[in-house]
C-alpha cells in the first residue's frame, strides 16, 4: 500500500467536486492510503504571495507543520490541485534557500505552537505520485474498459512542471507524464503542443477579455486536433475552460462544446466505474457526447440552480458608504423601491 | 579591525588542481577571507596527517585540504588515498578531544577558483562558530603533568 | 647542517607595477623581512617594481655574486607563472636552481584580498613560511630521459589530419587513430564553409589521401586507445582495433560488397538520421581507408547466421566473418588529443520541437540536405522530401549561452546561420528569418560576408526564440510553424510563420570526453572541455607533459582555427623530438634502507609501481625513472624512511611553523 498525506484544496469540496470524487474511486482501485491533513487551511492560492510573503508563507506553512507532525509512515505530502502543490513545494523550497524566512515564518507558527523544519517533507503533485509511484504497469493492469476510441487532449497547465524545484519532471516545458498516462488508459492521446500554457488563471476576474484569449487558443486547438475532450490536473483549469468556454464563444463568436474533465475521472472510467460516481455530469459543457463514442452513458450536467432572489431582509447600510463604488450605490436604490 | 574571532587556518593544496584554482580565483580577482596560508604539495597524498597535527599544534585553529577531484588526479588516485588519511585523522582529532570540523577537505579543479573561494569562506565560518583551538600547552622542557582533571590512565596491553 | 649553519637567505618583494603593491605595502614586508627575518638567515631584503624584468633579475644575480647568497625567495605571482624565470636567473648566478622560491602574494593575496593591512599581514606570514622552509631546500639535478621519436595522434578529424602530416613531413613517425571507420571528422559531413563557400569535401579529401598514403603515418581507423601508461617520451599505449570483418590485406575497396548487401539501414551518424546505408559500407565516396566495415548488430549473419551476399560476391575474398577484435600495443614519445565535438542534441530543447515537429531540422541535418552528395541531391526541401519552403526561420545559440544547457558561446553557429542563409536563398528563393542574441562574425572576412547575407535580403531579428510551434492562434499560422520571439529592437513580440525551422545547435564535449581525459591523465573544465595549460600563452599544452590538445577538443572552434592548433601541437612536438631528451622535474621520492623495515606499505601505495621490494636485503627501494613525485609514499611510511626531494617533512615542517609566526 501507498501512503500519502493528502492534502485536498478548497476547490475539491466546491468547483473540482467531480476530481475529489473520482480521486477517491481512483485511490481506493490503486490501493493509495490518503491521511488528510488535519484541520488544513488555505494555501494562499495565487494572490497571497505576490502581497506580503511572510504572512502567506505562514499560512502555507501551517499546513507543512501540521502535516509533518501526523508523519505515518510516510513524509510523502501529495496535493492534486495545481496550486496548492505549487505553493506547498515554494513553502518548502523557500523556507530551506533562505533561513532568514524560515525563522520568520516558523516565529509565526509558533504563536499557535507549530514548527516546521523545510525539507522534513516531500511534496508531491497527483500526476507524479500516480506515474512514478504507483506507476504506468500498475495502472494498464487495472484497466478493464479501455478507453479506445476517445481522442483526448492532455493538458497539464503551467504550475505543476515549473519550476519544478526537485526535478521530477521530464520536461518543463513538454512534459510527457500525463500523455503517458492516457495512453495506458487505451486513449487516442494527440500531441497537445499547448499542454503547459496558461489557463488564464484569475485573468478571468481581473481581465476577462485576456482570459478569453486564452482559452480560446487552447480551445480551439484541441478542436482543431479533433479532440473529443481535454483533459486536466488542475481544478483552476478545468474551471477557466469549463465555466468560462460559453462567455468565451460569445465573446469570439465562435462555437466550441470543448468538455474538460479531470484525468482522474477518465481513470475511473477506464478501471471500469460508472460515470456518475466518476464524477461526470458535474462539468458545464457535457462530456456526454464524447462518452457516448466509448459507448458510457454519462449523466447530463445537473440543470444550474435559479439565481437567487432578493427576498430575504433588506441588508443595513454599507459601512464603507463613503467610499461605495456605484455597484453598490445601486442596490441601495433597489432596496429603496421595495 | 573588529573584535570578531580571527582564525588562523592553514591550507594544504595539490600542485596540479587546487593550487591553480587559488591561482585561478586570483585571476579572477574572486575576493576571499585572508584567513588561510596555503602549502603547495605536488599531491594531496603527500600530506601526512603530523603536518596537520603540527599545524594545529602550533596555532591553527582550522586546516582546509584540497586536492584533484577523484577521478582527476595528476597522480591517478592518490587523492583518494589523500581521502583515507582525511577520514582517519578526523576520527583521531575526536580522541584528542579536536573538533573534527577543524579539519576540511574540498575537491577543486584548476578551473574551480571561484568554488575554491566559496569553500574557504564557509570553511572560515564554521571555524568562526567553532571558536579559538585550545590546544593543550605542553611544555617540554619542564615535562609539566597532564592537568588535574584528566586521570592518568593504565596502559592496557594489547596483544600483536 | 642546519644547526650550525644557516644560510644565507636574500627575499626579494615584487611591487608588479600596482597588482601587488596597490594592495600590500611593499615597503613594510621588505622592511620586516630584513629585521624580523634576520635571525633565520635573511641577510637583504629588496624590492622592485617588476622582478621578473630583467633588470630585477640582475638585481638578484648581482647579490648572490657579491653577498654570497644561498637561497633566494621571491615573493611575487604564482611559481607556475614565474619559478622557471627566477631559477634560470639563480642558476645563471652559479646557484642550484631548487634553491630559489617563489612566494604568491599577488594570486594569493593582492588580488583576492582588499584590506591593505590584512594584506600586508599575510604576505608577511607567507614570506615567513617559505624563508623558514628553503632553509631545509637541497640542491637538486635535473633527470634527463630520452624521447621516443614516434608520436600517437587521436582523433582523424581535420585537426589531427593537420598534426599528422606535419609531423610525417619532418620525417618522423605518427600513429593516427580514428574510431569511426574513416577519417575526416565533422567536415566530412559539411557542404560548403564559411566564409568562402568552398566546398568542403574538395579541400578535406587531398589532405585526407595524403594522411592515408604517408609512408611516415600508420593509419587506425575502427580503432580506440584503451590505455596510456609511462610519461612523457615514454609514453605505453594500448590500442583497441576493432574487428571490421573485412582483411584488410587483400580488400580492394571496389564497394562490390556494399552493392550487393540486401539490407538497408537508417545512417545516423554520417547522413545525421537523414539518410540510409548499407550493413556493409563505407561512411562515404571519399573514404579513407576504402576498406568497408560490417556492422555487426544489423547484419544479417551475425544475427540470423544466413546471408553472406558480401562475401559471395567479393572478387579478392576479402570477407572474414571470423575476424576478432585485437589490441596493439605501441610505444610513443608524445601524444596530440583532436577529439573533437559532439554536436548538441537539439531535441533538449523541447520547446523548439525538434523531434516532434517534423520540419524542424538541426543544423548537421541542413549540411546533409544542402550536400549535393546528401539524400536529396542537395535539393532543400522539408522532411518529405519534396516541397520546397518558401520561408525559413534559422534560430541561433540553440544550447548555446543558455544556463539550461551550455553557458559559453559555441563561436561558429553564427557564421553557419548565414551561410545556411545564404544557401537557403540561392537554391531555393525563399525568405529567410535569421532569430540572433548577438551577432558575432570577428574573424578574417567573417564580417563582409554577414554583410553579403543582409544584402541579400536575409531578414534579421534581434530576440531569443521562446518558441516553435504547430499550434496556430491565427488564420494565416494555420499548417505552419510559428516562431514566437521577442524583437527586442522593436520591443514587441513577434509571431512568424514559416516552412521550415533549422536549429543551428551548438557544440558540446564529446560525451565521454572524461573519460577519455583520464585515460590520458588530462582533466576536464566544468564545461567538459580540456583545459590548456595556459588558456592564452600554452594552448595546446596540457598540465601533463608530453600530452597536447588540439581543436574543438578544447572548446568551440572553426576550421582553420583548428587546423591552427593542430600545426601548432605538431611544432611543440617536432620540439620535444628534436630535443633527443627531455629534462624531468627532480623531485623524487627515496627510501633510507638502514630505517627501512620491509613492511611494504609503500609498494601498494604507488599507481607507477615505483616501488619495489628487494628480497635479499628485505627492503624497499624506489626506481627512479618511475617515480612521478606525488609523495605519498613518504606519509605514507610508518617509519619514516621514505623522503621526498623538494617536499620533505622537514621542509613542511618549518613552512607551517614560519606561515603560524606571530607577524
Amino acid at each position: 500500500m501507498n501512503k500519502y498525506i493528502y492534502y485536498p484544496g478548497c476547490s475539491m469540496e466546491g468547483s473540482a467536486r467531480a476530481y475529489a470524487e473520482s480521486l477517491s474511486q481512483v485511490a481506493k482501485i490503486l490501493d493509495m492510503e490518503l491521511a488528510t491533513v488535519r484541520d488544513w487551511n488555505c494555501c494562499g492560492a495565487t494572490e497571497y504571495l505576490s502581497i506580503n510573503l511572510i504572512p502567506a508563507y505562514s499560512l502555507i506553512a501551517r499546513n507543512l507543520a501540521i502535516a509533518a507532525g501526523q508523519v505515518n509512515g510516510t513524509n510523502e505530502l501529495m496535493a492534486p490541485c495545481s496550486a496548492c502543490y505549487l505553493n506547498l513545494e515554494k513553502a518548502d523550497y523557500y523556507m530551506a534557500e533562505r533561513p532568514a524566512l524560515g525563522e520568520k515564518v516558523n516565529e509565526a507558527l509558533a504563536a499557535g505552537g507549530l514548527h516546521y523544519k523545510p525539507g522534513s517533507l516531500q511534496i508531491r503533485h497527483l500526476v507524479d505520485v500516480l506515474v512514478n509511484d504507483i506507476g504506468l504497469d500498475v495502472i494498464k493492469s487495472k484497466v478493464v474498459r479501455p478507453l479506445t476510441g476517445l481522442r483526448i487532449a492532455p493538458y497539464l497547465g503551467c504550475m505543476v512542471p515549473r519550476p519544478d524545484y526537485q526535478h521530477r519532471w521530464s520536461d518543463h516545458e513538454y512534459p510527457l507524464e500525463l500523455d503517458d498516462l492516457m495512453h495506458v488508459l487505451g486513449a487516442e492521446v494527440i500531441d497537445f503542443p499547448l499542454k503547459t500554457d496558461c489557463c488564464g488563471g484569475h485573468m478571468s476576474q481581473i481581465a476577462p477579455e485576456t482570459a478569453y484569449e486564452l482559452i480560446r487558443r487552447l480551445v480551439s486547438e484541441a478542436d482543431e486536433y479533433q479532440a473529443d475532450l481535454m483533459v486536466t490536473v488542475c481544478p483552476m483549469c478545468q474551471m477557466n475552460l469549463d465555466a468560462y468556454q460559453g462567455e468565451a464563444n460569445r465573446f469570439f463568436g465562435t462555437k466550441y462544446q470543448m468538455p474538460i474533465v479531470f484525468f482522474t475521472q477518465l481513470m475511473a472510467l477506464a478501471f471500469g466505474i460508472d460515470a456518475k460516481s466518476a464524477g461526470f455530469g458535474l462539468e458545464l459543457v457535457s462530456a456526454k457526447k464524447a462518452l457516448a463514442r466509448i459507448g458510457v452513458e454519462a449523466p447530463a450536467p445537473e440543470p444550474a440552480s435559479p439565481r437567487r432572489k432578493p427576498d430575504g431582509l433588506p441588508m443595513p447600510p454599507h459601512r464603507r458608504k463613503k467610499y461605495a463604488s456605484g455597484r453598490e450605490a445601486s442596490d441601495e436604490k433597489i432596496a429603496v423601491a421595495e | 579591525m573588529t573584535d570578531t574571532f580571527e582564525p588562523v587556518i592553514v591550507g594544504f593544496t595539490c600542485n596540479w588542481c587546487s593550487y591553480r584554482a587559488a591561482d585561478a580565483a586570483g585571476t579572477a580577482r574572486v575576493k576571499y577571507a585572508p584567513n588561510v596560508r596555503l602549502i603547495r604539495l605536488m599531491c594531496s597524498g603527500r600530506l601526512d596527517p603530523a603536518f596537520v597535527l603540527k599545524a594545529l599544534a602550533g596555532g591553527a585553529d582550522g586546516v582546509l585540504i584540497s586536492g584533484c577531484h577523484p577521478g582527476d588526479c595528476h597522480y591517478i588516485e592518490q587523492n583518494y588515498k589523500a581521502l583515507r588519511r582525511f577520514l582517519l585523522l578526523r576520527r583521531t582529532l575526536k580522541g584528542f578531544g579536536v573538533e573534527p570540523e577543524r579539519v576540511k577537505l574540498v575537491w577543486a579543479s584548476a578551473a574551480e577558483g571561484v568554488r575554491l573561494a566559496h569553500e574557504i569562506n564557509a570553511f572560515v565560518e564554521e571555524i568562526r562558530k567553532l571558536g579559538p583551538l585550545n590546544w593543550p600547552k605542553w611544555d617540554n622542557q619542564s615535562g609539566r603533568d597532564l592537568p588535574a582533571d584528566i586521570e592518568p590512565q593504565p596502559i592496557e596491553e594489547v596483544p600483536a | 647542517m642546519i644547526e650550525n649553519h644557516k644560510p644565507k637567505i636574500g627575499v626579494y618583494v615584487c611591487h608588479c607595477g600596482s597588482n601587488i603593491a596597490g594592495t600590500v605595502n611593499v615597503d613594510d614586508v621588505r622592511k620586516w623581512a630584513q629585521e624580523k627575518l634576520g635571525p633565520e638567515g635573511v641577510v637583504i631584503a629588496r624590492d622592485y617594481k617588476f622582478m621578473c624584468s630583467s633588470l630585477g633579475q640582475e638585481l638578484i644575480e648581482k647579490d648572490i655574486k657579491e653577498l654570497g647568497l644561498e637561497r633566494v625567495v621571491v615573493a611575487a605571482c604564482s611559481p607556475h607563472l614565474h619559478e622557471k624565470t627566477f631559477r634560470t636567473a639563480a642558476e645563471k648566478a652559479g646557484l642550484n636552481p631548487y634553491l630559489t622560491e617563489l612566494v604568491s602574494i599577488r594570486e594569493q593575496v593582492s588580488w583576492v584580498h582588499t584590506d591593505k593591512a590584512i594584506a600586508t599581514e599575510k604576505a608577511k606570514s607567507l614570506v615567513s613560511g617559505t624563508v623558514q622552509r628553503i632553509a631545509y631546500n637541497t640542491p637538486l639535478e635535473k633527470q634527463k630521459v630520452p624521447i621516443n621519436a614516434n608520436t600517437l595522434v587521436v582523433g582523424g578529424g581535420i585537426a589531427g589530419i593537420q598534426a599528422a602530416l606535419e609531423i610525417a613531413n619532418a620525417g618522423f613517425h605518427v600513429y593516427l587513430v580514428e574510431r569511426e571507420p574513416s577519417i575526416g571528422g565533422h567536415m566530412a559531413q559539411f557542404d560548403k564553409t564559411f566564409p568562402t563557400l568552398d566546398c568542403s569535401a574538395c579541400i578535406l579529401t587531398p589532405r585526407m589521401v595524403e594522411a592515408g598514403t604517408h609512408p611516415n603515418i600508420t593509419l587506425m581507423t575502427w580503432s580506440e586507445v584503451t590505455n596510456v601508461s609511462g610519461f612523457v617520451g615514454n609514453f605505453d599505449v594500448r590500442i583497441l582495433k576493432k574487428a571490421r570483418y573485412v582483411n584488410e590485406d587483400v580488400c580492394t575497396g571496389c564497394g562490390i560488397c556494399t552493392e550487393k548487401c540486401p539490407k538497408k539501414v537508417i545512417d545516423t551518424h554520417y547522413e545525421a538520421g537523414l539518410g540510409y546505408r548499407k550493413v556493409v559500407y563505407t561512411p562515404f565516396a571519399q573514404a579513407v581507408p576504402r576498406f568497408p566495415v560490417i556492422d555487426r548488430p544489423n547484419c544479417t549473419f551475425f544475427q540470423k547466421g544466413t546471408c553472406k551476399a558480401c562475401e559471395k560476391f567479393c572478387p579478392t575474398n576479402a570477407i572474414d566473418f571470423k575476424q576478432e577484435d585485437e589490441f596493439i600495443n605501441i610505444t610513443v614519445g608524445n601524444i596530440i588529443l583532436a577529439t573533437g565535438y559532439d554536436l548538441f542534441d537539439a531535441g533538449r530543447v523541447t520547446n523548439y520541437g525538434y523531434g516532434r515537429l517534423p520540419n524542424v531540422f538541426s543544423s548537421i541535418e541542413f549540411e546533409r540536405l544542402s550536400n549535393s552528395a546528401g539524400p536529396t541531391g542537395g535539393e532543400i526541401t522539408l522532411r518529405d522530401g519534396k516541397t520546397k519552403p518558401e520561408t525559413v526561420g534559422i534560430i541561433h545559440c540553440v544550447g548555446s549561452r543558455d544556463k539550461n544547457f551550455n553557458n559559453y558561446c559555441s563561436s561558429i553557429c553564427c557564421m553557419q546561420s548565414l551561410k545556411f542563409a545564404h544557401i537557403v536563398r540561392e537554391r531555393t528563393g525563399a525568405d529567410v528569418y535569421e532569430f540572433y542574441i548577438d551577432m558575432r562574425t570577428p574573424m578574417k572576412a567573417y564580417d563582409e560576408f554577414y554583410q553579403r547575407v543582409l544584402d541579400e535580403g536575409t531578414l534579421f531579428v534581434r530576440g531569443k526564440v521562446a518558441e516553435v510551434t504547430n499550434a496556430a492562434r491565427y488564420p494565416h499560422e494555420k499548417g505552419k510553424l510559428i516562431i514566437h520571439v521577442e524583437d527586442t529592437l522593436v520591443g514587441k513580440q513577434r509571431r512568424i510563420p514559416v516552412d521550415m525551422v533549422i536549429l543551428s545547435n551548438g557544440m558540446e564535449p564529446r560525451h565521454d570526453a572524461k573519460q577519455t581525459g583520464q585515460t590520458f591523465g588530462i582533466s576536464c573544465s566544468s564545461d567538459g572541455w580540456y583545459i590548456e595549460r595556459h588558456p592564452k600563452l600554452d594552448p595546446v599544452s596540457t598540465m601533463t607533459e608530453g600530452i597536447y590538445i588540439a581543436g574543438c577538443a578544447t572548446g568551440p572552434k572553426d576550421i582553420p582555427a583548428s587546423v591552427a592548433q593542430g600545426a601548432a601541437a605538431a611544432a611543440r612536438v617536432l620540439d620535444k623530438i628534436l630535443q633527443k631528451e627531455v629534462e624531468m622535474e627532480p623531485i623524487r621520492a627515496s627510501v633510507i634502507e638502514e630505517n627501512c623495515s620491509g613492511c611494504r606499505i609503500c609498494n601498494s601505495m604507488c599507481p607507477f609501481n615505483a616501488i619495489a621490494f628487494i628480497g635479499d636485503l628485505k627492503v624497499s627501494r624506489v626506481n627512479p625513472a618511475l617515480c612521478q613525485g606525488c609523495g605519498t609514499c613518504v606519509a605514507a611510511c610508518p617509519a619514516g624512511a621514505i623522503t621526498g626531494t623538494g617536499f620533505s617533512n622537514e621542509q613542511i615542517f618549518a613552512q607551517i611553523d614560519g606561515l603560524l609566526m606571530t607577524v
